[in-house]
């Protein structure tokens, strides 16, 4: 297989800024390939959130090129479909519907983006459920959860489009510690079933157990990449050492 | 894991101090003090006007009125009691309100959702109106539409002719289809439309359940009603005489008619309370979290769908109550009709006021109108509202 089909996200000299003078990212060059787990860490401000939005165009890049499975994301509507029905995406602060029960929150887009049957949506929602570990709780509405709860629905709900990536952006940051670990053990389980993941995450542990990669960035760049591994014990720059020692240092 | 069920322990017995029944005697206290005041203020009404010599009393609600007014849903004429005047006030004060406020709500909502459009010219002209309407003062508006259509509108013998339609000082007058039999079955098709349109609407919605295929909610049930009504009509012999209005030496005769003082009023009132619905709408709309909208583009749903399904949902339950302030302050409003000479409700009874000098009665029979119709506004809303909120722990 050649190269380009293997990398199922690639960006290319992509550049950003918010205004006319904040660059918020500066000529970010980074391939995914299909199946890949990635860590993004760096500190608070480095552009870590905005670089994982573009994959699914709740930003947009002014210059360079982001191809996402093949297709580059411009200011094409239908490309834009296409690739937001192939990219699931969490969020810190789980962005449930509260409005809708759980089960609706699911079914949602399978049923109007996806054209799906009621019945169909349903049994695959339940499916989904039950493999973030509660299914009881579908008939029930958001706000009436755990916030680990909730992030679990949330990670079902964005499993429901059979999505070939997934994105986290901060998902156990909102949480108490005894809820980080519930929603960790679900996004282990998805990593080892090989769907491309990225995730934003200060949570060390779970670098080290799934990520093929880790990426550090800062004020804007890719500064540092490599295996958890070595870069936990071997970081090469100063400013990941600095990063590193703060977030280990207490 | 099994646990035996257990049922909440009972409630435990009333004291001094629990906050049961603190409410109930504050709620005491309250209604003893209304109830007090109420009652003084109505003897010393009474007293004051007794020895005045001031009558009182509805009997004067029987009396033959002794003026004319110039609109009216059924006719009205000098002789007829004073209740009937009253009446005739109500209806057309409903008509303003009720009309306005399904006007509003629809210009409202348009230009309080165009607030948020891609188009940077469609933003402007919806903030623009929004700032020009609500920022002059709403009798000022009503005396200036009542101006523009008796100021700069020809002569009722130059009426302006277009088709069947004049137009003069005297308003609006328009060829109106004249009452036959056949035109019930017209009326039958039109409720059978809607009968249909429901079951289909029903139908569509299983449909899109069953197979994910969406069919139109609005359009088909739309021309269904409009389609059985046609047949309707059609079936009962399709009369179609109308009465074409006509110059005649002094006036435009026949034909149905919308007087200026109405038009006015209801253009005014309108355009005013919109200008809030739209501020209330627009408000709802940004008051639900910008991260509902993220997870909804990041779900796939289109603009529409996310609007649909996501915000407005959200919105309805920050919007439902200022809308019915939007309600009321219309109802309300009709009020200064009086202003421009359009017989609401407190237009006759100040005529009837001054002529009988019930001013006690007049005045409560008014207000009675307004609670009325204020207090059914806000328990339909009230109602809806409970409908669409959103369940929490
Ligand atoms: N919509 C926006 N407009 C202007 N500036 C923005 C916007 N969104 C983010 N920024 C700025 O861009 C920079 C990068 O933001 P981003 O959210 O990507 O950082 P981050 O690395 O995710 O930080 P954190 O760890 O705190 O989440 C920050 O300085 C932020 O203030
Ligand atoms: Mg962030």
């Amino acid at each position: 297989m050649n190269e380009a089909t293997d990398n199922i996200i690639v960006f290319d000299k992509v550049n950003k800024w918010y205004g006319n003078n904040f660059h918020v990212l500066r000529d970010i060059n980074l391939n995914v390939r299909r199946g890949e787990r990635i860590v993004v860490c760096g500190p608070s401000g480095s552009g870590k959130s905005t670089l994982i939005r573009c994959i699914n165009r709740l930003e947009e890049h002014q210059e360079g090129h982001l191809i996402v499975d093949g297709t580059e994301l411009t200011d094409d509507v239908k490309a834009i479909d296409k690739i937001r029905k192939e990219v699931g995406m969490v969020f810190q602060q789980f962005n449930l519907f509260p409005h809708l029960t759980v089960l609706e929150n699911l079914t949602l887009s399978p049923m109007y983006v996806g054209k799906m049957p009621k019945k169909e949506a349903e049994e695959k929602a339940m499916t989904q459920l039950k493999r973030v570990r509660i299914a009881e709780q579908a008939g029930k509405y958001p706000l009436q959860l755990s916030g680990g709860q909730q992030q679990r629905v949330a990670i079902a709900r964005a499993l429901c489009l059979t999505p070939k990536i997934m994105l986290f952006d901060e998902p156990t940051s909102a949480l108490d510690p005894e809820m980080i670990k519930e929603v960790l053990d679900v996004m282990v389980e998805m990593a080892n079933q090989g769907i491309t993941m990225i995730c934003v995450t200060h949570e060390m542990g779970f670098a080290k157990a799934v990520a093929d990669r880790v990426i550090f960035m800062d004020q804007g760049q890719i500064v540092e990449q490599n295996t958890p591994h070595e870069f936990f014990n071997n970081p090469q720059t100063d400013r990941s050492k600095d990063f590193l020692s703060k977030i280990l240092g207490h | 894991m099994s646990v035996a069920p257990r049922t909440p322990p009972a409630k435990r017995d009333w004291s001094w101090r629990s906050q049961a029944f603190r409410g109930l005697l504050y709620q005491i206290i309250a209604v003893v003090i209304i109830g007090g005041v109420a009652w003084w203020l109505a003897t010393n009404t009474a007293e004051n006007m007794r020895v005045r010599g001031i009558k009182s009393g509805f009997d004067f609600l029987t009396q033959p009125a002794g003026f004319d007014i110039g609109e009216s849903l059924s006719k009205f004429d000098s002789n007829d009691p004073y209740w009937k005047a009253f009446l005739i006030g109500v209806s057309n004060t409903l008509r303003v309100a009720i009309l306005g406020i399904i006007l509003t709500t629809i210009l409202g909502t348009l230009i309080g959702v165009g607030r948020f459009s891609r188009n940077g010219l469609v933003r402007g002209l919806c903030q623009a109106y929004v700032e020009l309407f609500r920022n002059v003062p709403v009798l000022l508006q009503l005396l200036m539409w009542y101006l523009l259509f008796t100021e700069f509108l020809p002569d009722v013998t130059e009426a302006k002719r277009i088709g069947d339609i004049y137009l003069s000082k005297g308003g609006i007058t328009f060829p109106k289809p004249i009452w036959e039999t056949g035109h019930l079955f017209g009326v039958a098709g039109l409720l059978a439309g809607c009968v249909v349109a429901w079951f289909y609407r029903r139908w569509a919605r299983s449909k899109f359940e069953a197979t994910g295929q969406v069919r139109s909610m609005f359009w088909v049930p739309v021309a269904i009603v409009f389609a059985l009504g046609v047949l309707g009509w059609l079936v009962g012999g399709a009369p179609s005489q109308f009465a074409v209005p006509a110059k005649g030496e002094f006036a435009v005769e026949g034909g149905g008619a919308l007087t200026p003082e109405f038009m006015a009023v209801l253009l005014g009132l309108t355009l005013y309370t919109a200008a809030f619905v739209a501020e209330v709408v627009r408000s709802g709309i940004s008051s639900v979290a910008r991260g509902q909208s993220e997870a909804a583009q990041a779900l796939g749903l289109s603009k529409g769908q996310e609007m649909q399904q996501v915000l407005l949902p959200q919105a309805l339950r920050v919007i439902i109550p200022p809308m019915t302030n939007q309600f009321l302050n219309l109802t309300k409003n009709s009020s200064l009709a009086v202003a421009i000479g359009y017989p609401d409700v407190v237009s006759i009874s100040n005529t009837a006021l001054n002529q009988t000098g019930r001013a006690v009665e007049c005045i409560a029979l008014i207000m009675l109108v307004y609670l009325t119709t204020s207090l059914l506004t806000s328990f339909f809303m009230n109602w809806y509202n409970a409908k669409s909120a959103i369940k929490e722990r």
